[in-house]
């Protein structure tokens, strides 16, 4: 492992236009974040902060409405943003993979799950129809699929929820990516489930030193499997830090929130900490800070103007007035 | 005295081949299922998918009728009804679920919503019942006009609130929530949970809450009863189940629960498998394919639900000789 990251964003912006361009959606809002190998990194927000737009900016795999407006995207080095589309299709399923919310969605129905697992090895490797069968194989190995020989000649709607994704999984895993991104991997499934497909995730992390960043809407992923956080609200990273340092010292008071939100086994009838209102609307943000309105300690300056990253301790930042008071 | 109680319920779908076959055999729903839920109190019910849970509150809310069994409430059981004491029964007992997208019709205003249990049970004229559902919105913390509004106008969280206040107008004295805030973002689930503890209090509800986020229904319950496969495994008060869980499941399910902080250590059990099949489920006791402590008794007698250590649970580690 080098000191070098293996993924940078330097302020990034994504935003949609209108087809008239009248109005305009912040979707990703100037995200700087890097990633280094073997590390994972946790993205939380809520419905709409932006997170899966993050993760399709990183991909480079937007729809024609949103476009990356600024900021720098580097991978291993090289600006992912000078690429052209030929060139972003040899690095996309090959050096960063990515595993969706979904199974069913992302797998074909119409074709064999051996197919749909060798196919990133033919296309990125150009191997041939009968290496390619034997890697597919060895990959449902690797995610525990019982009678792998068998299930390559199935097809996805053959399989349970929990089996689908260990697929989709091995998909992502079959040409040895650097950097794999999984957006809500686990929200489908049963608890039981979830957390063997946690721990597959970490063992094949471990013996490949994958870097992976973590979408999810649920901060006990973070705790259970993430090194660092960012927490989104409304297009932006409002905190970021090591995991540990943002569950017990949070700055910014929505962070604070929704770690006192969450509630802990053994608690008995009680009342949680609840956040007033409703995230904002990205097409007509209030002015100042966007968790300005549902903030219990906001102030003044807090209405007229937004805050930057402000650094608490190197490695923990938080766009907070309250840092700075 | 005991609000509702259901004795040995049991739900079996028969599955057939083609329209006039006979019966191949069934699905064990809900296979001898006990439990009782007292007034003002909740008991939650927690499994993944496939244990029956959603079927148990299908049976409680006379939606399903029962294979066999019975359930008894104000200790009249529900077979021996007329028609108008189900009809009582039917207002007593209400419910709201997962999803608030699919629960409210996109087309009725907000109060005709609300309003319209009250229309057809208990017959109120116009004004009266306006009254009544602005105190039902105030009650659930949404402003009086949002009567005069329709659904698509709400967001997620005030959806559920208006579910809660359709709930809440025949004043029911249970409450089913099946998921009720599953489909909520992480912000708005405490609003809702917070409200539904509130209600309970000034109101002296019964709830059966359903969920599978197993700290959700630890923190709301007063019992829990932890199901697999159409059975309850263990069942007991919901402090001592959750913090020190007995049964093998429950404690591979309460390892498996997401921690609230990084530092929390749980002990890592994990089950190997999946859920089998509830129409040819395990011998002996369901769950000894996947139990990290089975015994070769597991395999050939089902274990009975029994008391241990202050919950009942079936499991053989529990049981002395038969």
């Amino acid at each position: 492992m080098t000191d070098q990251p293996l993924l940078e964003l330097d302020k990034l912006s994504t935003h949609f236009v209108t087809a008239r361009g009248t109005r305009v959606v912040k979707a990703v809002d100037e995200v700087s974040l890097t990633l280094r190998a073997g590390e994972t990194l946790g993205v939380v927000g809520e419905s709409g902060s932006g997170k899966t737009t993050l993760a399709l900016s990183i991909m480079r795999l937007l729809p024609t409405a949103a476009r990356i407006v600024g900021g720098g995207l580097r991978f291993a080095g090289e600006d992912l943003l000078a690429k052209s589309p030929s060139e972003m299709r040899h690095i996309r399923g090959k050096r960063i993979a990515m595993i969706l919310q979904d199974p069913m969605a992302s797998l074909n129905p119409l074709f064999t799950v051996g197919d749909q697992v060798a196919e990133p090895v033919r296309v990125h490797e150009h191997t041939g129809r009968r290496g390619a069968r034997e890697r597919a194989r060895s990959l449902l190995k690797a995610v525990k699929i019982p009678a792998p020989e068998q299930r390559l000649r199935e097809y996805p709607h053959q399989m349970s929820g929990g089996m689908r994704q260990r697929i989709v999984g091995a998909i992502a895993m079959s040409c040895e990516p650097r950097v794999l991104i999984a957006d809500e991997p686990t929200t489908s499934l049963d608890v039981t489930i979830q957390a063997q497909y946690l721990k597959l995730l970490r063992d094949l992390q471990k013996e490949h030193g994958l870097a992976l960043i973590f979408i999810t809407h649920n901060l006990g992923i973070v705790a259970r499997m993430c090194d660092s956080v960012a927490v989104m609200y409304a297009g932006r990273v409002i905190e970021a830090g090591p995991v540990r340092t943002i569950f017990n010292a949070p700055v910014h008071p929505y962070t604070q929130a929704l770690i006192e939100s969450i509630p802990r086994l053994g608690g008995g009838p009680s009342r949680l900490t609840a956040i007033d209102g409703q995230p904002p609307d990205l097409a007509s943000l209030p002015p100042g800070c966007s968790f300005q309105p549902r903030c219990p300690r906001a102030f003044d300056r807090c209405r007229e103007e937004a805050p930057g990253a402000i650094t608490i301790t190197p490695g923990h930042d938080a766009r907070c007035w309250l840092a700075v008071k | 005295m005991t609000l509702l109680e259901a004795h040995d319920l049991t739900k079996h779908f028969p599955l057939r081949r083609g329209l006039f076959s006979k019966a191949l055999g069934a699905v064990r729903a809900v296979d001898g299922v006990s439990f009782t839920i007292e007034p003002g109190r909740t008991l939650g019910v927690v499994g993944e998918s496939g244990c029956g849970k959603s079927t148990t509150a299908k049976l409680v809310l006379k939606l399903e009728e029962p294979t066999g069994g019975e359930i008894r409430f104000d200790g009249q059981s529900l077979q021996s009804l007329d028609a108008d004491g189900i009809r009582r029964y039917r207002k007593s007992v209400q419910a709201v679920f997962q999803d608030p997208y699919a629960s409210l019709s996109p087309r009725m205003r907000v109060g005709s919503i609300i309003a319209e249990p009250l229309v057809t049970n208990e017959k109120l004229a116009k004004g009266e019942a306006k009254k009544r559902v602005a105190h039902l919105l105030e009650r659930v913390g949404l402003p009086e006009r949002a009567a005069d509004l329709f659904p698509h106008e709400f967001s997620g969280g005030q959806r559920q609130r208006i579910a809660i206040a359709r709930a809440l107008a025949l004043s029911p004295r249970l409450v089913v929530l099946d998921e009720p805030v599953s489909a909520l973002d992480v912000s708005i689930r405490a609003q809702i949970l917070n409200l539904l503890v509130d209600l309970q209090r000034d109101l002296g509800l019964a709830y059966l809450f359903i969920a599978h986020d197993l700290a959700a229904v630890a923190h709301m319950s007063h019992a829990i009863a932890v199901m697999y496969l159409g059975k309850i495994v263990e069942y007991g008060p919901a402090k001592t189940v959750a913090a020190d869980p007995k049964h093998p499941y429950t404690q591979a399910l309460f390892a498996a629960a997401l921690p609230a902080h990084p530092d929390e250590k749980r002990d890592e059990i994990i089950l190997t498998g999946e859920v089998p099949s509830p129409i040819n489920p395990p011998a002996g006791c369901h769950f000894h394919p996947r139990c990290p402590h089975v015994m070769p008794r597991c395999s050939t007698e089902v274990p009975p639900l029994g008391v241990a250590l202050g919950r009942e649970v079936a499991c053989h580690l529990y049981g002395g000789a038969p």
